[in-house]
């Protein structure tokens, strides 16, 4: 991992221990190869190699609406708050594949908030954040995430936001027209801009105390007055330096506020 | 199969964790029933629950125990005496520095959690100072993870299958290595009892 982060400025020395073992092994299976330091040799040497193990290290899964109380929380406790701002900025930080960005624009959008919200989508995975860019999911699993869609307090019906050809579901690009997708990493990278709403979730669980502080340091930065953080549903601050420096919002759906 | 204690001298388990699947709950209460208030070893439970939804079993269990009884969080740190459980839809391991950490990497044997991921990060953290107990299921889930846990050195123990409600799970696991005990569930309490006796001193 120093070796990585010598060579290629990407920084997995702060990830937690036993996910990283585990994800590293499944990388040599599936690379076919001996040792980790076979691994090593080979990745240093061949950059196109380290964009395949990226694939591994990085855990690219996602869904939409995943979690829907979450979303049902945002639209209900936090969507209210959001349209006394005459612009809105939102941080989508580790969106991977951008299911959960497409999730948010959908529900901003029926709120009647989109067209003044920017939002952010950053990842380090640049082939994920490809796919975002793209817009386009497997049809199979799109169809499983209109339950959640509804137990998110969807207001339509899902199918309106996307065409179906073949195998995917082309989500309209409208949604996502306002969406800068970025290259960003939560462990070297600062702050871009000032924001009310950050989400990350899923994310922080691989990094360990001292990065997932990093990490809350630059939401913290990042929010406004009184902005809103969302974590994953099993996610919380409890275990960071940062308890004391957020409110519970509503804590079921683990959505904090900036503290004053 | 050995069925009686391998102690070696001065060996001390510092840690216990389990596995269980279908007929689990049961299961778990007949082992973990009425055990001291006392009792001074952190225990960690995976039990296979449905994906997205919520789980109640810290809850329950946490009615019918005289031990505090948690739903693991995110480098939530380890405590002695205290009774946890896997969130659902979250893969549990436990780091190095005994504090556990969640992830949704893809299901393992269509688990997640799944029992050979906690059991496997345990051994790492652990190594000799585990004692890992597998018991009733439909699939093949934990059988790599104790074998993981006897190579770093620590004491496996699976559900007599033939007591076992759903039998595959420990069959599997005394398939892929020899346990140092196969015992009824009865036993297997015993046996955590002792475990917890050697700790103390
Ligand atoms: C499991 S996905 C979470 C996706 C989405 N947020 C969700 O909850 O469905 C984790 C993502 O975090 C990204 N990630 C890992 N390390 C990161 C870092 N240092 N900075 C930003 N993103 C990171 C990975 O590339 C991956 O896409």
């Amino acid at each position: 991992m120093e070796a990585i982060y010598l060579k290629y400025s990407y920084d997995f020395r702060n990830y937690t221990v036993a996910s990283q073992k585990r994800r590293v092994l499944h990388a040599l299976a599936q690379l076919g190869l001996p040792s980790i330091s076979a691994l090593q040799e080979k990745v240093l040497r061949d950059p196109a190699l380290f964009g395949r193990l990226l694939q591994y290290l990085t855990i690219p899964v996602s869904e939409m609406f995943r979690d829907p109380a979450y979303f049902l929380a945002l639209r209900q406790h936090v969507v209210p708050i959001l349209h006394t701002y005459p612009s809105v900025k939102v941080w989508v930080a580790g969106c991977s594949t951008g299911e959960e960005v497409f999730s948010l624009a959908i529900l901003l959008r029926e709120e009647g908030l989109l067209s003044r919200t920017q939002i952010y989508a950053t990842d380090i995975n640049p082939a994920s954040l490809e796919k975002a860019r793209q817009g386009i999911f497997p049809i199979e699993a799109v169809r499983g995430y209109t339950a959640n869609y509804q137990r998110a307090g969807g207001r339509s019906s899902f199918s309106d936001y996307y065409t179906a050809a073949y195998e995917a579901a082309r989500f309209d690009p409208s949604l996502c027209a306002d969406v800068i997708f970025a290259d960003h990493s939560l462990a070297t990278d600062s702050v871009f801009a000032e924001t009310q709403l950050v989400s990350c979730r899923n994310v922080l669980i691989y990094f360990n105390r001292e990065l997932q502080d990093r990490a809350l340091g630059l939401f913290h930065e990042s929010l406004c007055h009184r902005g809103f953080l969302g974590l994953g549903s099993k996610e919380s601050i409890d275990f960071s330096s940062y308890s004391q420096r957020f409110d519970a919002h509503s804590k079921p759906e683990r959505i904090y506020r900036k503290a004053t | 199969m050995k069925l009686t204690a391998p102690q070696t001298p001065g060996r001390r388990v510092e840690a216990v964790v389990l596995g269980a699947s279908a007929g689990g709950i049961e299961a778990l209460f007949t082992l973990l029933n009425g055990l001291p208030a006392l009792w001074s070893l952190p225990v960690v439970i995976v039990l296979h629950v449905p994906e997205n939804h919520e789980s109640h079993l810290a809850e329950i269990f946490s009615d019918r125990l005289h031990l505090p009884v948690h739903e693991a969080a995110d480098k939530m740190p380890l405590a002695s005496g205290h009774v946890y459980f896997a969130p659902p839809g979250y893969h549990l391991s436990i780091e190095r520095d005994r504090r556990f950490s969640l992830s949704c990497e893809p299901p393992v044997h269509f688990s997640r959690p799944s029992i050979d991921v906690l059991m496997a990060s345990a051994a790492d953290a652990y190594g000799p100072a585990l004692a890992g107990m597998l018991l009733t299921g439909a699939n093949e889930d934990g059988a790599e993870g104790l074998r993981r846990i006897q190579q770093a050195g620590g004491i496996t123990a699976v559900q007599d299958p033939n007591e076992a409600q759903i039998s595959v799970m420990p069959q599997a696991a005394i398939a892929l290595h020899s346990p140092d005990h196969v015992l009824p569930l009865r036993e297997l309490r015993a046996l955590l009892l002792q475990l917890e006796s050697t700790h103390a001193h």
